[in-house]
C-alpha cells in the first residue's frame, strides 16, 4: 500500500429501490490505514452503502473503487484482500467455533491460522462449542473472526456491536483496535456515538442517504461551537419554550447554541464556568424554576441532533 | 502475523460442513433411514401375504335360508342370516360383499364396482348350482403359487427407496439452500473469494455419498426382513439410485433457486413431489391410471427411478436393460441443473 492512497473511494453513489431512495448521491473517501465510521440512524442508508462498497449490491449509479480496484473487473482479487462482517449473519447452529473458522479460512487462498484468530477474539475456550450455544457477544466476535481469518487489508464491519451488552462491546472494540495496530484500515457503521468516538479516526454522518457532515470526532464536536453541554429541565412550564426565550438564551455569555427539549433546553457552551453563572442569573430574573441541571461533554449525538433536529434513535 | 497456505481445499471443507450439519440433525437422519424402514414394516404388515380371507355373505330369511346357509358356509365363504334392511346396511358398510335372497328365482344383490362382490357372486352361484345338482362337463384342478418378486412387498420396497431418494435429495438441497439464504449465509459466503461452483458442488457430493450408504442399507433391510431378491447387479441398483438422486438434487436446486423463505420452498417442493408420490408408482402401479396419462407419467423422474430400481432388484436387470431409464434420469439431471444455475439468486 502506498502512503496516502485511498482504501475506498466512491463518487455519486445512488441506490434506488422501488419507492425508496436508499442512497442519494454519496461521495466518500476512506484513507489507507484509517478507521472510518459511517454514523447515522436506522434506515439512513448505511448498510446499503457498505454493501455496495463490499461488492454485494450493485449501485443504481455511481463509481466505486476499493484498494484501487473495481468490483466489475477484479472481484476475486478484491475478495482475497477484504474482510467482511455483515449486519446480521446467522452462522450454522451446529458447527463449532473451530470448524467455522477452519471453513472460512479454506475459502481464502492465503490467510491467518484459525488458531491465532481464535486467540485474537478470545474464543479459544469455546473452540468446541456449537455456534447456537454462544452468547450474543461471542457470536459477534466469531463473525468478526470470520472476517479476520483471510488476513484482510481492509475490514468492513456493519454495526458490529448493535444489541450487545457493554462488556461485550468493550471486548469487540479491543479486537478492532488490535487489528488496527497492524496499520490496516477499517470501515464500520454504527449508530452508537460512543463507538464512533472511541474507534474512528474520521466519521461521516449519514442521513436520508446523504453525507451531511464529515470530519474527526473532535472536529465535528467543535463544530457545535462548544464542547460542553448544559441540560436544563424546568418546573412548572407547560410544553417547550418559544423562540424568543431561545433567542434570549443564545445571547447569554458563553452560550454557542440552543436546542429546546420537551421540558426545557440544552445549551452548547464554551467555557462552562462563564456560561453557567450567566444561565443561573437569567433563570432567576426570568422567573423560571429549575427542575434539573446537568453539565456534560458534548458528543457526536449532539452533533447529529444539531444537524438534523432529531435524535439518532428517534 | 503468520500467513499460511490453506490446509484443505474449500470444496473439501464445505462438503465436510454439510456432513457435520446433517449428522448433527437427528430428524434428518430419521427421515433418511428410519422413516423408509418404519413405512416398509407398517405396509409390509398391512399387506402381508396370507390365506385369502373368507368372503362375507348375508342370506335373507325365508324357507330356503337354512339350506342355503349350510351349502355356503366353508373356508372360503362365511354366511349368516340377516333381514333385508340389516343386510343392506351391512352391504353399504362393507361388512358383507353380497346379499343372497333365496328363490326361486334367486336374487344376488351386490355393488358391481367392487371386485370382491363380483368374485363372491361367481363363487356363491357356482357352489349353490352344484349343490342343487349342476354337473360340470370338464373336471378342474387348481395349483397355487407365490413368486418372490411378484408380491406386494417386492413392489413396495423399491418404490419406497425411490421416494426416499426423491424427498431427501429435494429437502436436503432445496430446503438447506433456502435456509442458508434466509440466514444471510449465502451472502456472507459470497463476501469471501469462495467459488460458487464449490458451494453448489458440496451439496451434490454430500447427496451422492449418502446414496452410497442409504441404498445398500435399505435394500439390505428389504432382503433380510422381507426376503426380497438379492439384486444380481448391485452396481446397476447403485447407478440408477445415484443418477436418480442427482436428478432430484437438480430439481431441489431449481426449486430453491429464487425462493426467499423456507415456506415458499416447502410449498414449491410439495407441488413438485406430490404428483410423483401418487403417479410414479410408489404405493400402487402406474398402470392404474388411464392410458392417456401414461406417456406423461413415464416421463416423470420418479417413475423412471422406481421402474429402474424394480427392474434391477426384482428382475435382476443389468445396466444394458436399464439404459433407457438411466438416460431419462441423466436428461432430468442436466436440464434441471442448467435451469437452476441460470435462475439461481446468489445475492
Amino acid at each position: 500500500m502506498s502512503g496516502g492512497a485511498c482504501a475506498v473511494r466512491c463518487r455519486g453513489l445512488v441506490k434506488r429501490y422501488p419507492g425508496v431512495l436508499a442512497v442519494d448521491g454519496l461521495d466518500l473517501e476512506v484513507r489507507a490505514g484509517e478507521c472510518f465510521g459511517l454514523l447515522g440512524p436506522n434506515g439512513a442508508g448505511k448498510t446499503t452503502t457498505v454493501e455496495i462498497l463490499e461488492g454485494l449490491l450493485d449501485p443504481t449509479a455511481g463509481d466505486v473503487e476499493v484498494l484501487g480496484m473495481r468490483w466489475s473487473s477484479d472481484e476475486r482479487a478484491l475478495r482475497e484482500r477484504i474482510g467482511v462482517s455483515l449486519q446480521q449473519t446467522h452462522l450454522p447452529d451446529r458447527l463449532t467455533v473451530e470448524e467455522i473458522l477452519v471453513l472460512f479460512r479454506s475459502l481464502f487462498a492465503t490467510g491467518r491460522a484459525p488458531e491465532e484468530v481464535m486467540r485474537a477474539v478470545s474464543l479459544e475456550e469455546k473452540r468446541r462449542a456449537h455456534y447456537e450455544k454462544l452468547s450474543g457477544g461471542q457470536k459477534q466476535r466469531l463473525a468478526v473472526a470470520c472476517a479476520l481469518v483471510g488476513d484482510p487489508e481492509l475490514l468492513f464491519l456493519d454495526e458490529p456491536t448493535t444489541g450487545l451488552d457493554p462488556q461485550s462491546r468493550l471486548q469487540l472494540w479491543d479486537v478492532v483496535q488490535e487489528f488496527r495496530r497492524t496499520g490496516r484500515g477499517v470501515l464500520l457503521t454504527t449508530h452508537y456515538m460512543e463507538e464512533a468516538e472511541r474507534l474512528c479516526d474520521r466519521v461521516g454522518v449519514v442521513d436520508h442517504g446523504k453525507l451531511i457532515a464529515l470530519g474527526t470526532p473532535r472536529e465535528l464536536i467543535a463544530s457545535l461551537g462548544g464542547e460542553e453541554v448544559i441540560e436544563v429541565a424546568l418546573e412548572g412550564v407547560a410544553g417547550p419554550l418559544d423562540e424568543s426565550a431561545a433567542t434570549a438564551l443564545l445571547h447569554l455569555e458563553g452560550v454557542r447554541a440552543v436546542r429546546l427539549t420537551p421540558d426545557g433546553f440544552a445549551l452548547a457552551v464554551e467555557p462552562v464556568h462563564v456560561a453557567l453563572p450567566a444561565l443561573i442569573d437569567h433563570v432567576r430574573v426570568a422567573g423560571m424554576r429549575l427542575g434539573r441541571l446537568m453539565t456534560r461533554h458534548a458528543t457526536l449525538e449532539d452533533v447529529f441532533v444539531s444537524l438534523t433536529g432529531r435524535g439518532l434513535r428517534d | 502475523m503468520t500467513r499460511s497456505v490453506a490446509p484443505r481445499s474449500a470444496l473439501v471443507e464445505l462438503t465436510l460442513a454439510r456432513f457435520r450439519l446433517f449428522v448433527r440433525e437427528p430428524s434428518a437422519l430419521f427421515w433418511t433411514f428410519g422413516f423408509p424402514v418404519v413405512l416398509a414394516i407398517a405396509l409390509g404388515v398391512a399387506f402381508r401375504n396370507r390365506p385369502p380371507e373368507p368372503m362375507r355373505v348375508a342370506v335373507e330369511p325365508g324357507p330356503y335360508a337354512q339350506r342355503t346357509l349350510s351349502e355356503l358356509d366353508s373356508a372360503q365363504v362365511r354366511a349368516h342370516v340377516a333381514d333385508a334392511p340389516t343386510a343392506r346396511q351391512e352391504l353399504r358398510l362393507g361388512k358383507v360383499v353380497l346379499i343372497v335372497t333365496p328363490g326361486p328365482p334367486r336374487t344376488y344383490t351386490l355393488d358391481e364396482t367392487r371386485p370382491e362382490g363380483r368374485a363372491a357372486r361367481l363363487l356363491v352361484d357356482d357352489r349353490l348350482q352344484r349343490a342343487e345338482g349342476r354337473v360340470d362337463p370338464t373336471p378342474v384342478a387348481e395349483e397355487h403359487v407365490t413368486d418372490v418378486g411378484a408380491r406386494y412387498i417386492d413392489f413396495l420396497i423399491p418404490g419406497l427407496i425411490g421416494m426416499t431418494l426423491m424427498s431427501s435429495s429435494m429437502w436436503g438441497i432445496g430446503y438447506a439452500i433456502v435456509e442458508l439464504r434466509t440466514k444471510k449465509l449465502v451472502k456472507r459466503m459470497l463476501a469471501t473469494p469462495m467459488r460458487r461452483s464449490d458451494f453448489l458442488l458440496s451439496f451434490v457430493i454430500m447427496r451422492a455419498v449418502f446414496v452410497l450408504v442409504e441404498v445398500p442399507v435399505l435394500v439390505g433391510f428389504g432382503c433380510l426382513a422381507f426376503g426380497l431378491r438379492v439384486p444380481e447387479s448391485p452396481l446397476t441398483v447403485i447407478a440408477i439410485a445415484l443418477v436418480g438422486a442427482l436428478a432430484f438434487a437438480g430439481l431441489g436446486l431449481l426449486v430453491a433457486s429464487r425462493a426467499q423463505n423456507t415456506q415458499t420452498v416447502g410449498g414449491l417442493m410439495n407441488v413438485v413431489m406430490m404428483p410423483m408420490f401418487i403417479g410414479s408408482g410408489v404405493f400402487f402401479s402406474t398402470a392404474n391410471f388411464p392410458d392417456a396419462l401414461q406417456p406423461a407419467l413415464h416421463a416423470l423422474p420418479l417413475t423412471a427411478l422406481n421402474d429402474g430400481l424394480r427392474a434391477a432388484i426384482n428382475e435382476g436387470a443389468g445396466m444394458r436393460a436399464c439404459m433407457p431409464l438411466l438416460i431419462s434420469l441423466v436428461l432430468w439431471t442436466v436440464l434441471s441443473f442448467a435451469a437452476a444455475l441460470r435462475l439461481f439468486r446468489w445475492r
